[in-house]
């Protein structure tokens, strides 16, 4: 009986945060035209979330687009085929990895801030004190930094695909005597720019999306506890990340099949 | 310096080097610049085997790419093989008796159709279609062939 009480509560606590998401999501929307009319609030949250995010993108993209190039080179050369080295690069990148791994730092490194950064609002009641005033906070809180994301994390995207295949280039033509003009001949055969980049963009967009949501759904629901907001960001990261990895599944075999 | 401005400085070359990416990506990466402003004539041949061929294969004229496979379907009537490419406008000179070929760009390589131009007056246009055409060598009935020719010539 116990048992059977405790599987009610907690299917019945689930759908309730289900709900408070939905609301949240339906409060969030109309509260977006606001930010584009108030814009300076979101140049603002771009510094933020995408400005203080260029140093790990650029690292992280330098990094993976030279592995790439490493590892693609060491299976190519057995078919004597390096010269693909250059499209396998671009492609993995352009296709997956860009949007992917900059949505993963993007979720850990401005994600977890903008978690962290409204929960501590919300227990040192900030957010209340707005209200009192008759400012909406969806308005001038939430909806800014929504926006931000959605703008900053597909540039991110793209500048992590740009320093990526460089990073392809130094190893395969610097490192490894790849040939530089079979290097891009064959990548520019192989990557197509509408359905290979925009379908890269438009899920870094999608991903953006994802993760301003629940980043910020964390940091206005969280306990108003320090205890409370250190889980608040610990989901905030767990459950984009997961958003992120699945949804690109479901996104990549709607776009590249 | 004002907080506001220095926000805004930031963001400025945060959107320029977005700018850059994006033209590094679309002129270096991807074909973006080969995509751009080329008005096309559709024109179709069947052929009986086509192997490997692919959309999006090229169409080349003496190793020249003029051209792409836009779509690969069975025709209705004959059942072999219908292939539609478009042709670059700046190429509608070809000539009706012009001949296509599926090729492959070395030994293992992908499959593309290669045009002969041929040497009537009459000149292919929106639509037409090509008669001359020579399937895909299929390497298992070459190698078929080659063992046939073999035992006859070990059993004289």
């Amino acid at each position: 009986m116990n048992g059977l009480a405790k599987l009610g509560r907690a299917s019945l606590w689930r759908l309730q945060s289900l709900g408070q998401l939905a609301l949240f999501v339906f409060s969030v929307f109309p509260a977006l035209g606001y930010a584009f009319v108030h814009f300076r609030l979101v140049i603002k949250q771009v510094y933020g979330v995408g400005v203080l995010s260029l140093p790990i993108i650029l690292t992280a993209g330098l990094f993976v687009g030279m592995v790439l190039a490493l590892q693609g080179h060491y299976i190519l050369s057995t078919f004597n085929s390096e010269e693909i080295v250059g499209s396998m690069t671009a492609l993995s990148l352009i296709r997956e990895l860009g949007p992917v791994v900059a949505a993963l730092l993007f979720a850990g490194r401005a994600g977890s801030a903008l978690t962290a950064e409204v929960g501590l609002m919300k227990s040192t009641e900030q957010l209340s004190a707005l209200e009192m005033m008759a400012i909406d906070p969806i308005k001038y809180v939430v909806a800014p930094r929504i926006l931000a994301c959605v703008i900053a994390l597909p540039m991110l995207a793209l500048i992590f695909i740009a320093i990526g295949v460089f990073g392809g280039y130094l190893v395969a033509v610097g490192w490894l005597g790849v040939d530089e003009g079979a290097f891009w001949a064959q990548m520019q055969l192989h990557v197509d720019w509408h359905d290979d980049v925009l379908n890269g963009l438009l899920k870094a967009i999608v991903f953006a999306f994802v993760i301003a949501i629940i980043s910020l759904f964390q940091g206005y629901e969280a306990m108003p506890t320090s205890e409370g907001v250190s889980n608040a960001t610990t989901r905030t990261v767990v459950q984009s990340s997961l958003w992120v990895l699945g949804l690109d599944f479901v996104l990549t075999s709607i776009m590249f099949t | 310096m004002n907080q506001q401005v220095k926000f805004e400085v930031w963001v400025g070359l945060l959107v320029l080097i977005t700018l850059i990416s994006t033209a590094f990506i679309a002129l270096k990466v991807s074909n973006f610049s080969e995509t751009q402003d080329r008005s096309t004539y559709q024109v179709d041949a069947l052929f009986s085997n086509i192997g490997g061929l692919t959309v999006r294969a090229p169409v080349k004229i003496s190793g020249v790419v003029v051209g792409r496979v836009t779509g690969i379907s069975i025709d209705p009537v004959t059942y072999r093989a219908r292939v539609q490419m478009d042709i670059f406008k700046e190429y509608d000179d070809l000539p009706t008796d012009t001949s296509a070929m599926i090729l492959t760009s070395g030994l293992l390589g992908s499959q593309y159709i290669g045009l002969e131009v041929g040497a009537d007056d009459e000149l292919l246009v929106e639509g037409s279609r090509i008669y001359f055409t020579q399937s895909a060598l299929v390497l298992e009935n070459l190698i078929g062939r080659l063992l046939v020719s073999l035992t006859e010539g070990g059993s004289k």
